[in-house]
Parts: structure tokens; C-alpha cells; sequence
């Protein structure tokens, strides 16, 4: 939705000839990337000009007579708007915590898969299904088919363990009322944990096996292995796990919009729900695109540091090659 | 690991792979679980496995069993949820969802070949700027565009349109496509490019013989990617139709309300759509991965 294209790497392949290839030439190969650079500079630039537009107007579509320039003022609201403030927060609590979670767990997996054991197969087959289910699948099987107060299967549980016990029975805990964020964060930890493991799994099975072998004879411990050779190398993909976990988890809306619509109150509405709220809701149309512009800047400043991380994978790739 | 393993490179690279892949080939190396980590591996795959268990169990059963507390797993099967499902209306929504992801994997790969090949192949001048350039895309919140696109697929007459989806999951889709695509195109040996073309090899000859096999299995990795990620999307279904483009995520929420007992039948709902997913992603775990990773891992 915008450009900010880093400072050129030095991965630039020597070029093939010396010589500067000849303008017909560098037309030619230019024209099989156009569609595509078009296409996309078109359908993800040209919305954000127009919501760099819309934000510097008032304009509600219920009062249609009152749609009029007010420059920085919608800005001056976002910034000083209570609801948007706790939606930057709860953003910020959200994503960290999920992705936190999910790549601590995801590891864990990944060290358990690494190694042979009855079934290793199966296991990582079953471990991926949470990321397949579709998202909103997932969302409304947790709010009702766990989460749910009557006869969601935690409370189930809980109730048969009471029961086996000689209790009545069980307490009847409505997860999403009384603990909104950590229902969501679960239930999205649950989705994003199996992305972390693939990933992890995939750094661990291309540690170079000479260098554990040397470490083994050397009469390294599991943990010296683990700390001084597995953790380092496993440090790119931790951080690319986590940018593009970042990237994804940031942007949740199918699992807020479901399982607690962002209550109770709004203490689990993030910055995309706060957002379609102004937009579909409220019709607070120049105040949606400001908060929207205000997200996208916030987006950059992770995005520079995640294309750094992305970058030094790139330039490894390239010198490998 | 294809084509790297025959790609003649400078003497010391090829080491370094040969080295950097051995237990990438042969996972029968890898050293052994004991008994104790047996059990924890597998304790911690049943728990992330045991809900999606419950949902497929709980679509199997009749209402009544379904919302039961304590709860009764071994209640009777029926397949009842899904002839009901079927028998109403969700198989619109489901065409939908499968044109809305077929038509923009294909525009994808139609946009994204080429460009890889421009990026990889026969590079253009700055090349790794249009890498970078196509994957900021990707940083941006798909909500800041969600206005301005509503407001504009308005004007246009386009709303509650299939094509829309289309257009806007190709946009999505698009920069990953094109990382995906280069990593793989980049892996097409050099030396065998240029003396295809010094021994006076056509183009179509060079993509056909050379380019073609080892772009393959990067067109499958590709193409299971942005399915899954059109199939999947909730958002813009969500807000820009409304009866008749409506896809299966859309139908997913919008049948909850006011059905009374409805566990069973949300479950069966929510195994049907999540099901061409689970199917493509089991099958092609291996490609998964680096599609995920947009090429990085391999």
C-alpha cells in the first residue's frame, strides 16, 4: 500500500557482460515483470493514496451534507482517542504474547521432532492441522465447542473430573467473559505454533551434521550442543519466524471478530477491529482512513527492521550460491 | 534439494551444501528420542490435535449429544450434519470459495512467472529493489486498505462480486508468488542456461528443457500457497459481499445466529470448509514450509 524500498543491498550478481546492456535490450528484459509490478502498484498503492485522501476529510456518510476538508484534525482524534489508544495497546499485547508463545512452544516441538521416535510422521502430520483449519473455523470451534460456558468441552472436562472424583459438580467458568484476552490469545497460539514449528524444524534439519558429530566427540553436553551451536544457528530462522509471524498476527481480525468482538467493553478490540468499527459501524469514514494511515506508519517501522532481518537472509542465500 | 545437488558451483560452495544438507536428506541419522521424550512429543501432538479431533467427533453426532455436559464422545454417529449442510445452501458458498481461489492462484501465476523470471533468470538492473518493493507490500494491514477499496468496488458497481475477491486475492497474493517463484527459478543452473543458448537453443527450447523442470514442483509450492491463503480470507469476504459471492467463511459465521442447537452442525460446517486445506497441506507438507517462508527455507 506503499513504497519503501531499503537501500540497495550488495547482492547485485556481477552482471553477465561488462558492458551496460543497450536501452532495446533493457526494455526487453524489463517487459515479462511489468503485468505483475503494475498490477500491484495499482491494486496495494492505489488504495492508500486514497485513504491519505479520505483522512484529511471530515466526513461521516450519515450526515452526507457535512463532508469538508479538515486537514490534520482526524489525526489529532486518533491520537487522542481513548478507544484507539487501548486498540494500539491491546495490539501490541496481543501480538507479542501470541507470537511469544508460539514460537517458545513451536521450538519446543521442532527439538522433539527434530529426533526419531515411534510415529515422527504422523506426529508432524497431526501437528500441522491447527494452521490448515481455516481461520474462522478455528475461531468459532474454539468459542463454542471449548470455550462455551454450557457445554464447551474445558467446562466438560472439568465437570466429568469433578464428577470422577465424587463432586457434584464442576465450576462453570465462562472463558471468554471472565479472561477475554488470554482466550484469545490461546486460540490463536494453538493456530500460529504449528507456522513456528515447520519453520524451526525446517533450521534444525539443515544444521550441517559434521559440526554436531565434532561437537559429540568433543564431549560437548546436550546443553553446550544446544546453546553454543544449535541456538546460533537456529537465530535466523527464530527472527524470520517471528517477523512473519509479526506480519500475520498483527493483522488479526477473523478470530476477534468471532470468538469476543472485541469485549467485553473493548478490552480485546485491536487496531484492524477498532478500524472495520469506525468504518462499518461508526461510518466515521475520514477517521477510519487516519487510523488506518497511522497503522500503515506503524507497519513501516516494523516492516524496516523485518526486511533487515529478510535481507540477511537474502545475502546469505546469494552467497552461498 | 534438486537441483542444487547437480548444479556445478565453485569447488568450496559445493562443499558447504553437501555439508549444510547431509541430515536434510537422510533423516534416518538423526539421533533417537528416548521413551520419556517419546511420550511428551506425542503428549504435546495430541493436545494441539484434540481440537480439531472434537470438532470432526462432534460433527458426527446428533445436536443433542453434541451439548452435553459432562461430554459424551462416544454418543451414536450420524452422518445427519452433513446431508443437512449439503441439502441446504452451503454448496454455493462453496463454489464460490473455490472459484474465488482458483481464478486468483491462476491470475497469480500468470502475473508472477514472468516476473520471476525477469528477477532470476535474466535479471533486470536493480533487481533486488523489485524484490524488496513486492514484499513491502506484504507489511501493509490489509484493514488500512479495507476503506478506500470498499469505497472505490462501490462506485465500480462491484460489490458482493466474485471478481472482486479475485482481483483483490491476486493483489494479496501476488508478492509471495513472486518471491516463492524466483527461489525457485533461481535454482536453474547457469552454466546449463548459457550453453543452451551458446549451442543455439530458442527460447522456448531453453524453458521448455532447462527452466520447466526445476519451476514444476515451485508452480505446485506456489499455486498450494495462495490457495490456501484465498480459500482462508475472511476480511474483505466478510465486507464486500453479501448473497451472492458470499464465501465459506462468510457462511461460517452467518448461520450461528439464531439456530438454537447448532453445535453439531457448526462443526460439520467448520470440517467441511477447513477439509480441501488439511488435504493440500498434508499432502504437501514439504513444499509448505518453504512457501511459508516465502523461499527462504528450504
Amino acid at each position: 500500500m506503499t513504497t519503501f524500498v531499503p537501500p540497495p543491498t550488495k547482492t547485485d550478481r556481477p552482471p553477465a557482460r561488462p558492458l551496460a546492456l543497450a536501452g532495446a535490450k533493457k526494455w526487453r528484459r524489463r517487459f515479462p515483470l511489468l503485468p505483475a509490478l503494475i498490477f500491484t502498484i495499482i491494486v496495494t498503492q492505489l488504495p492508500f493514496v486514497a485513504t491519505l485522501v479520505i483522512s484529511a476529510f471530515q466526513w461521516n456518510i450519515l450526515q452526507p451534507g457535512d463532508r469538508h476538508f479538515t486537514g490534520l484534525s482526524n489525526y489529532a482524534f486518533v491520537f487522542s482517542d481513548v478507544r484507539l489508544r487501548s486498540a494500539v495497546l491491546n495490539t501490541v499485547v496481543l501480538t507479542a504474547s501470541v507470537v511469544i508463545l508460539s514460537v517458545l512452544i513451536g521450538l519446543a516441538l521442532a527439538l522433539l521432532l527434530d529426533r526419531r521416535f515411534l510415529g515422527r510422521g504422523l506426529a508432524r502430520t497431526l501437528l500441522t492441522a491447527p494452521f490448515l483449519v481455516m481461520p474462522v473455523a478455528g475461531a468459532l470451534l474454539w468459542k463454542h465447542a471449548l470455550y462455551n460456558p454450557d457445554y464447551g468441552l474445558f467446562n466438560g472436562i472439568l465437570n466429568a473430573v469433578y464428577r470422577f472424583f465424587g463432586a457434584d459438580n464442576g465450576p462453570s467458568v465462562d472463558w471468554v467473559s471472565n479472561l477475554p484476552m488470554p482466550a484469545l490469545v490461546i486460540a490463536l497460539v494453538w493456530q500460529w505454533t504449528p507456522f513456528m514449528m515447520l519453520i524451526l524444524l525446517a533450521g534444525l534439519q539443515a544444521q550441517p551434521g559434521d559440526v554436531l558429530e565434532a561437537a559429540r566427540v568433543d564431549g560437548a553436553s546436550a546443553l553446550q550442543t544446544f546453546t553454543h551451536i544449535t541456538l546460533p544457528h537456529l537465530r535466523r530462522y527464530i527472527e524470520l519466524g517471528i517477523v512473519l509471524g509479526s506480519i500475520f498476527v498483527v493483522q488479526t481480525f477473523d478470530a476477534v471478530f468471532t470468538i469476543t468482538q472485541g469485549g467485553p467493553g473493548s478490552r480485546t478490540t485491536n487496531l484492524p477491529y477498532e478500524i472495520y468499527l469506525t468504518t462499518f459501524r461508526k461510518f466515521e469514514y475520514g477517521q477510519a482512513a487516519a487510523a488506518g494511515v497511522v497503522v500503515v506508519i506503524g507497519s513501516i517501522v516494523i516492516a524496516t527492521l523485518a526486511l533487515r532481518t529478510v535481507a540477511s537472509l537474502f545475502r546469505e542465500e546469494e552467497v552461498s550460491r | 534439494m534438486t537441483a542444487q545437488a547437480t548444479a556445478p558451483a565453485a569447488s568450496g560452495t559445493v562443499v558447504r551444501r553437501v555439508l549444510r544438507r547431509r541430515r536434510h536428506d537422510d533423516p534416518g541419522q538423526d539421533p533417537r528420542l528416548s521413551p520419556l521424550w517419546t511420550f511428551v512429543a506425542w503428549l504435546a501432538t495430541l493436545a494441539f490435535f484434540a481440537p480439531v479431533a472434537w470438532m470432526v467427533l462432534t460433527s458426527f453426532h446428533q445436536e443433542a449429544d453434541a451439548a452435553t455436559n459432562p461430554p459424551s464422545p462416544l454418543a451414536p454417529f450420524t452422518l445427519d450434519q452433513y446431508t443437512l449442510l449439503l441439502e441446504r445452501d452451503i454448496t454455493p458458498y462453496l463454489i464460490n470459495s473455490g472459484m474465488a481461489s482458483v481464478f486468483s492462484t491462476l491470475l497469480v501465476l500468470v502475473l508472477a512467472v514472468p516476473a520471476a523470471y525477469a528477477l532470476s533468470i535474466k535479471p533486470v538492473e536493480k533487481w533486488t529493489d523489485v524484490m524488496f518493493f513486492f514484499l513491502s507490500t506484504k507489511f501493509l494491514p490489509l484493514i488500512a486498505a479495507l476503506l478506500p477499496v470498499y469505497m472505490i468496488v462501490k462506485d465500480a458497481g462491484m460489490l458482493d462480486n466474485i471478481w472482486t475477491l479475485v482481483i483483490l486475492y491476486t493483489g494479496m497474493n501476488l508478492p509471495i508468488a513472486v518471491w516463492m517463484m524466483r527461489s525457485f527459478l533461481a535454482e536453474v543452473p547457469k552454466e546449463i542456461l548459457e550453453a543452451a543458448e551458446v549451442d543455439g537453443a530458442g527460447l522456448p527450447t531453453v524453458l521448455l528443457r532447462v527452466v520447466a523442470p526445476v519451476a514444476m514442483p515451485g508452480l505446485a509450492a506456489t499455486s498450494l500457497i495462495c490457495f490456501i491463503f484465498s480459500w482462508n480470507e475472511f476480511m474483505f469476504a466478510v465486507n464486500l459481499t453479501a448473497t451472492k459471492a458470499s464465501t465459506a467463511p462468510v457462511f461460517l459465521v452467518g448461520f450461528i445466529t439464531n439456530e438454537g442447537l447448532f453445535l453439531a452442525r457448526l462443526c460439520a460446517a467448520a470440517t467441511l470448509v477447513s477439509l480441501p486445506v488439511l488435504i493440500a497441506g498434508f499432502a504437501a507438507q514439504d513444499k509448505l514450509v518453504r512457501g511459508l517462508s516465502l523461499g527462504a527455507v528450504k
